[in-house]
């Protein structure tokens, strides 16, 4: 093999924590990141080490994903029980006032300086059940916009916005729980 | 200006939206009208722009780890 395949090669096990991320369902990440190798091992030349080898990778790889999420749309789409569960509820009362008033985070600078917040921020994204899950990562890593999403999932807008805002609302939650909650009251 | 009254789970639904579309003229001034009166829903508004800047960071961050 040759150096350039083997170096390839070696990424295989951080492309596939992408896409598994991406689409939480093995063989289609599987797929993808497959034929992300073999796209790369056919056109070396295309990478001509103008970036990192990994940066490279990753951005065929996000097209793969595209490709993965258009082929499988209905069932990337498909709604479980937890998307479902009003997350609203939990946090207001029938008033519309806030159960509990959402705590004052401090300063985004000093949060951003600790890289554990980074850690708690990846499992709490991964933690995001079903569809949103792929949606928030949809929009938030692939960087794709609304349209885009429902195009390729085929659901309408409003049907995004409403698994958008429960992604949204979760990852506040678990920010909250796993993160702000437990350092020492913002200066 | 009763109309334009929103309660907190109403604005934070709104400020959300905003993450992933334009809010409409009336959205934005109900919003700016509630956040003047409420003590809670600006600090979920701090919230959320605090999570906006940490998305960009969140992708670089992942993307460097080995």
């Amino acid at each position: 093999m040759s150096d350039f395949a083997e170096a390839v090669q070696a990424l295989r096990p951080q492309l596939m924590r992408f896409a598994h991320a991406q689409l939480r369902n093995d063989a289609w990440a599987e797929d993808a990141v497959s034929e992300t190798v073999l796209a790369a091992l056919a056109k070396p030349q295309a990478f001509a080490g103008q970036s990192q080898l990994k940066t490279w990778l990753v951005g065929i790889l996000k097209h793969k994903l595209i490709d993965q999420i258009r082929r499988h749309s209905r069932e990337v789409s498909a709604t479980t029980d937890e998307d479902g569960e009003d997350i609203d509820g939990l946090l207001f009362d029938e008033t519309g006032t806030w159960r509990e008033a959402p705590a004052e985070w401090g300063d985004p600078e000093a949060t951003f300086g600790q890289r554990q917040f980074f850690e708690v921020l990846e499992v709490c994204v991964e933690e995001l059940p079903g569809v949103q899950g792929r949606i928030f990562m949809m929009r938030e890593w692939l960087e794709l916009g609304t349209e885009e999403i429902c195009k390729e999932l085929k659901i309408t807008a409003t049907n995004a916005w409403v698994l958008l805002h429960r992604a949204r609302l979760r990852l506040q939650m678990c920010l909250q729980e796993r993160w702000f909650g437990h350092k020492p009251a913002a200066v | 200006m009763k109309f334009l009254q929103r309660n907190c789970r109403q604005v934070t639904e709104l400020v959300l939206a905003g993450e992933d579309r334009r809010l409409g003229l009336f959205e934005r001034w109900s919003v700016r009208a509630h956040l003047e009166v409420c003590k809670a829903c600006p600090r979920f508004v701090r919230q959320v722009k605090l999570m906006r800047q940490a998305l960009p960071r969140w992708r670089a961050y992942r993307e460097s780890l080995d």
